[in-house]
């Protein structure tokens, strides 16, 4: 299955939320998820493109994938643990 | 994430520039996982204050005027630095403390101040919070 068409778990658009917003929130849904579900993002704030990826390796997580979208990014996480 | 080192800053400032850059280094390093311990002394301590916390408490010198008006603009609701210290403890592990001498100084008991405060301190323990690690002043 592509990434574009990955059904995730939930979905959360965090566009217009300023940094580190979206980062928290991402935080917050992996926190109250079960193991295995998938969090996809939106986000159009510029330091979650570097924020999102060093969280996810950091608390182990799985960077499913990332697509750059018209003014924002779409960020796939599934949670490990 | 076990086994991370520790943030650990002195807030000397009170204007709301440096305590946003402070609140927001607090938020990454708590997300990380990073104990963070806040040290308040002097105008930071002051801005902590319940009654004046939500007041503009200005830039540093170097903003200007125009600087100024930026900073002034972009401080609403959760964008405010005592909102993303909220934040910060939220999401880890962040500890405010207050200075006991500069609340000496200013006559107030931490009835006075913010529930973002967690308890007084003297400089001792919070060198014992900063387990060795750096401290940095802003």
């Amino acid at each position: 299955m592509t990434l574009t068409r990955m059904q995730p778990t939930r979905s959360i658009d965090a566009r217009g939320m300023a940094c580190p917003g979206p980062l928290l929130t991402l935080i917050g849904a992996i926190r109250q998820g079960q193991v295995g579900d998938v969090i996809e993002v939106l986000s159009s704030d510029a330091g979650s493109r570097t924020d999102i990826p060093a969280w996810v390796a950091k608390a182990k997580q799985e960077l499913v994938g990332v697509v750059e979208e018209e003014g924002y990014a779409r960020f796939m996480v599934r949670k490990t643990k | 994430m076990d086994g991370d080192s520790t943030l650990s800053l002195v807030l000397f400032s009170g204007t709301d520039d440096k305590l946003n850059a402070a609140a927001i280094l607090s938020v990454g390093a708590a997300a990380m996982g990073r104990p963070v311990h806040l040290f308040l002394q002097y105008w930071a301590l002051d801005a902590f204050r319940t009654d004046r916390i939500a007041r503009y408490h200005g830039s540093a010198p170097e903003a200007g005027p125009a600087g100024d008006a930026l900073l002034r603009g972009s401080l609403e609701g959760p964008k405010h630095w005592s909102a993303l210290l909220r934040q910060a403890k939220d999401v880890g592990d962040v500890r405010i403390h207050a200075c006991a001498l500069s609340m000496e100084l200013f006559g107030i008991t931490q009835a006075d101040l913010d529930p973002l405060v967690d308890d007084v301190e003297g400089v001792a323990a919070f060198m014992g919070d900063a387990a060795d690690g750096p401290i940095t002043f802003i």
